[in-house]
């Protein structure tokens, strides 16, 4: 799962919880049935979990797209700079 | 980081929690209904009232209890305990509360009822001072939700008298 994938998820995750407990909430009080509630309640849990936890293709759209080797052998890493302690001694002195 | 299981952990804690928050919100939803519940008990007999060796007074009732508790059912009621006592006062105790009967209702259908009755529980004061006693006869209820509070409440009937003899 790549880096929007995630966050994606994680979004339909809570937004899926959130609507699935207030329609669970608002049918049941409506109905006038405790166990009515709990069974939408607890298919919304299994559908959310169903599309959020596995790692469904819809999750990897924007895959991270590294250097290919050849360009960073073109590209050297920069080397330290030799010895810059002893110029900040000398002018700490003054 | 973000595999499957802590994925799958994730939506369970999530679930878990809201789950708690409905659960609050339907024994909140509780507070809203007010019930109007009545009852009547009426004493159609006094069987036997006696001295007992030890010097305790027994009595036996038949009682004729009517009560319409509907009214206390909602959808988060689990079932209604009722029970009826009587209560009297005597020099040593303000308040002598004695279980004579109860039920469990388990549903909205069973809350309206009509039982003749003897005491099903013994009516015994500790001491002799039930001759011509004056005492309520109370008919008390637990409301047990499916989830959070309970409530309880009472009718209190008065105007009982046990008779001045034994019998």
């Amino acid at each position: 799962m790549d880096w929007p994938g995630q966050k994606l998820a994680e979004k339909l995750m809570e937004i899926f919880l959130v609507v699935f407990a207030a329609v669970a909430f608002s049918v049941g009080y409506l109905i006038g049935s405790f166990q009515t509630m709990l069974l939408i309640y607890a298919a919304g849990v299994l559908l959310t979990a169903l599309v959020t936890v596995p790692n469904w293709p819809f999750f990897n759209r924007h895959p991270l797209n590294w250097l290919d080797p050849s360009e960073v052998e073109r590209h050297p890493k920069p080397q330290p700079a030799p010895a810059p302690a002893s110029k900040k001694k000398s002018s700490r002195q003054k | 980081m973000h595999s499957f299981g802590q994925r799958a952990n994730a939506i369970v804690t999530f679930s878990v929690t809201l789950l708690a928050v409905i659960c609050s919100l339907a024994s909140f939803s509780d507070n809203f209904n007010t019930p109007s519940p009545s009852a009547e008990v009426k004493v159609s007999n006094i069987n036997w009232f006696q001295k007992q060796r030890n010097g305790n007074d027994e009595v036996s009732l038949t009682l004729n209890i009517s009560a319409d508790l509907q009214s206390l059912f909602t959808w988060n009621t689990k079932q209604v305990f009722v029970f009826v006592a009587a209560e009297y006062e005597t020099p040593q105790n303000a308040l002598n509360q004695i279980s004579l009967w109860d039920a469990i209702i388990p549903a909205k259908e069973n809350a309206k009822f009509w039982i003749h009755t003897s005491n099903k529980y013994r009516f015994i004061d500790q001491g002799s001072s039930l001759r011509g006693k004056d005492y309520n006869l109370t008919l008390h209820w637990h409301v047990m939700p499916k989830t959070g509070k309970m409530f309880a409440d009472k009718i209190v009937m008065s105007g009982y008298q046990l008779p001045d003899e034994y019998k």
